[in-house]
């Protein structure tokens, strides 16, 4: 049974913060077939096409026929630990100050033997469940975890080290507003998080839902203006040091194409929310996130992009909008490389069509607020980074892999 | 497999000249300057001039971006065979051999065979990161415990299966640092107590700070020739009655508990016309003590689970009952990177030639130098063996 996380006291202000470091994030690109599979959560090993070997680690050609028809396919995780070891020495700063670390060989049902970090709760010689999970690198490892959940199992602080679990974290929801930013405030205060805030732009116009929120225990209703830069500054100086994870939920859903059309009032204002939008958040409070990636139990962990699926896929319908999540997909990439020194993860949630009013006529099936709060919530609890909420996104994720020239024209009728 | 025909012997061929440079454990000078101070050695003691040096063996690890070829500019050779081994605790074994067919086959007439490694400050950990493509994809993300944390694995694996314990391990690192007592450059040469050993610190469970060699920089080399050139050299000189050489062998077992040599190993011994009581003392290549105790039984000297016992019947020491890694092996000298796997067989060539660096083994007329090494994932995958006679 792993220890219990022990809610973190007040940080002393006269203590330094400890600054993050990484374990080696270097790999070779066959190998970062694992980091696709991890940050999506996924565990899949290269099997070979020609004799259905699967190996490990990833390689150019098959070991047993010498293919190189060698591609990643989900494969079963189940294995054994057969010896462990605790490294307490180590030359990596980043694990010196981490050790004892544990480590252990897996031998995979399916084959090859895996070294794995290992959950407190795995035990040699008994079976085990490997995951593959982003380390504070952003490239992927192994994880072994015990083969049944275990109590308090999400609190192990090597698991932790790999994922974003909101527990004791303090999270800030841009906009309380939308259907998703109050849903995505309740996901969070049921999943453990220490302080909600909240940002509302012009306080004084009241809501629907205003009330529901206010009965939040841990929320904090912030003024948050996601068009305006000095609001957003204010809001990173004020509590800047005290979020740990920022979720955009800012929104601006307007159907119609580009042609069709009139003048550019509705773009620029889609760019002023969407795109400016992260992007004001981002400098305002980018920098301290990456500042403190290691920064104790509640250390900053995450940053969440809320994309339309279409980010992927122009949706004609849809277009102008479609343009513009794909400009929020891009700066998100951005974001990824200028976080990671930090060890702090973006998710980039990509979502189907909402069950709210601005997909009013949209048919079925469409994503309810709930649902995705609930998927970014568990996206956190498990480290991934790349996450697709509802039958569409999903649908069109299928599609992008097989054909993308296909998708482009049928997404037109 | 295509099945072996029977290998040609090394008859007329030896190694000779047996030269170490005294390892320091941190130098600011360059691979190419421990590798310099050795050949320098060999030419000064065999009265040889570099042109006559026609073949050319180096095994480094930090000689980058170097390769052998730049290396013969670098100390003016001009060799008509040339190789490049940097096989880590397999490079003697696998240099020797192939010095020693080149000799024969005429392709050379002196093959200095040479090895060495610098040791920055910082070199160690940069040598781990990336040492191998599946070191940096697979094993060094993981804790970062580089082949401390590697053989730490596979020492627990051995000690559930067969029961050895932590005591056994201690007899092998004990033996050995009483035979480094007289050797003057070993990083540590006071002598171990059983005590020490296990109430020292851990590093990698079950892997304690004597199961664990000191990174440090030197360098080892000999040469090898026809007999009558060493004759006429006027050096004494060491015969080559049979090697052997395996790379990744058993790929499908889940966790080393056997090296590559286990198949090979009656080759080994029927081509050298001996048994392995035969030999007067035994030099393994020693990273770690769980894998003496492997080569013990691959090599024929214990069935495979029975190294714990033997080494508990057995004295290991120079004047022992088994004399094994006569100088003291890289556990007490320290391991100087490629020159590690040189450290056995050159100390092997001084005791064969009476001229040990330190205790002498008795009457040694026969001897066993293995050779292993380079984890690249999860296991060392290079193991070579070779057996030695004194010159009649």
């Amino acid at each position: 049974m792993s220890q219990p996380l022990v809610r973190p006291k007040r940080k002393n202000p006269l203590k330094r913060t400890r600054l993050p470091l990484g374990p080696q994030g270097v790999r070779s690109r066959a190998a970062h077939g694992l980091t696709a599979a991890a940050a999506e959560g996924r565990f899949a090993l290269q099997v070979c096409l020609d004799c259905q070997t699967v190996i490990y680690p990833p390689r150019d050609a098959c070991p047993s026929c010498l293919s190189a028809r060698v591609l990643f396919r989900d494969v079963d995780p189940g294995g054994t630990l057969i010896a462990e070891t605790t490294v307490r020495t180590s030359t990596e700063p980043y694990f010196r100050e981490r050790a004892p670390w544990r480590i252990g060989t897996v031998q995979l049902d399916a084959g090859p033997v895996i070294v794995a970090h290992l959950h407190g709760d795995a035990a040699e010689g008994k079976r085990v469940r490997l995951e593959l999970k982003l380390d504070k690198s952003g490239s992927a490892v192994a994880m072994a975890l015990p083969a049944k959940e275990t109590e308090h199992m999400a609190d192990d602080p090597h698991l932790r080290e790999m994922t974003c679990d909101p527990k004791f974290r303090r999270i800030l929801i841009t906009d309380g507003r939308t259907a998703v930013g109050q849903a995505m405030a309740k996901a969070f205060a049921d999943a453990g998080a220490a302080i909600v805030f909240v940002g509302v732009a012009d306080a004084w116009k009241p809501f629907p839902g205003l009330e529901s929120l206010r009965k939040i225990e841990c929320l904090e209703i912030v003024p948050l203006d996601v068009t305006d830069t000095e609001s957003i500054a204010e809001q990173a100086e004020q509590n800047g040091s005290r979020i740990d994870i920022v979720v955009n939920t800012a929104e601006h859903v307007r159907p119609g194409g580009i042609l069709n059309r009139r003048g550019l009032t509705i773009a620029r204002e889609e760019i002023d929310v969407r795109y400016l939008g992260q992007l004001r958040l981002a400098q305002a409070f980018g920098p301290i996130l990456r500042f403190r990636g290691a920064d104790g139990v509640n250390s900053a962990a995450a940053f969440v992009n809320l994309l339309s699926v279409h980010a992927l896929m122009n949706w004609p319908s849809y277009g102008s909008y479609s343009a513009t999540e794909a400009a929020c997909l891009s700066a998100a990439q951005c974001m990824r490389a200028e976080l990671r020194p930090g060890g702090v993860k973006v998710v980039n949630v990509f979502f189907g069509p909402l069950d709210t009013e601005w997909f009013q006529t949209v048919p079925p099936p469409k994503v309810m607020p709930a649902a995705l709060a609930n998927a970014v919530v568990r996206a956190l609890q498990q480290g991934v980074e790349d996450v697709f909420v509802g039958d569409v996104a999903e649908d069109v994720r299928q599609r992008l892999a097989v054909n993308p020239k296909a998708l482009e024209r049928e997404m037109a009728t | 497999m295509i099945s072996a025909t029977t290998r040609k012997s090394y008859e007329g061929v030896v190694a000779c000249l047996p030269v170490t440079i005294p390892y320091r454990r941190y130098s600011t000078n360059s691979a190419q300057w421990w590798l310099g101070r050795a050949l320098h050695e060999l030419v000064k003691r065999s009265g040889l001039r570099p042109k006559d040096i026609d073949g050319f063996a180096v095994s480094s690890f930090t000689v980058a971006p170097d390769t052998a070829v730049g290396l013969t500019q670098h100390f003016g050779l001009s060799p008509r065979w040339l190789d490049h081994i940097p096989f880590g605790g397999a490079s003697g074994i696998v240099a020797l051999r192939r010095a020693a067919r080149a000799v024969q086959a005429g392709d050379a007439d002196i093959v200095a065979c040479v090895a060495g490694d610098t040791n920055h400050v910082d070199s160690f950990r940069k040598t781990l990161a990336t040492f191998s493509r599946f070191a940096q994809d697979a094993m060094y993300p993981y804790g970062a415990g580089g082949a401390n944390a590697s053989f730490a694995l596979i020492t627990k694996n051995y000690m559930n299966r067969y029961g050895a314990k932590r005591e056994d391990f201690a007899r092998i690192c004990i033996a050995q640092r009483e035979n480094a007592v007289s050797i003057p450059h070993a990083m540590m040469k006071k002598r171990l107590t059983l005590d020490e050993y296990m109430s020292a610190r851990p590093i990698a469970d079950p892997i304690h700070l004597f199961d664990c060699v000191m990174p440090c920089a030197g360098a080892e080399a000999f040469i090898v020739c026809r007999e009558d050139t060493a004759k006429s050299l006027n050096v004494p000189s060491v015969r080559i009655l049979s090697t052997i050489e395996r790379h990744n062998a058993y790929p499908g077992d889940p966790i080393q508990e056997r090296l590559g040599t286990e198949d090979d190993v009656g080759q080994l011994w029927s081509m050298a016309g001996l048994k392995p009581q035969d030999v007067d003392f035994v030099q393994t290549y020693d990273d770690y003590p769980v894998v003496v105790m492997m080569q013990l039984e691959d090599l024929g000297f214990c069935s495979k689970g029975e190294a714990p016992e033997f080494v508990r019947s057995h004295t290991l020491t120079n004047d022992g009952t088994f004399p094994h890694n006569t100088s003291g092996g890289q556990l007490s000298v320290g391991q100087a990177g490629a020159a590690g796997g040189f450290l056995g067989l050159v100390d092997a060539l001084r005791q064969l030639t009476a001229q040990p660096l330190g205790s002498k083994v008795p009457d040694a007329s026969a001897c066993l130098v293995s050779g292993f090494g380079m984890i690249n994932y999860d296991r060392g995958l290079s193991s070579g063996a070779a057996v030695l006679a004194r010159l009649a």
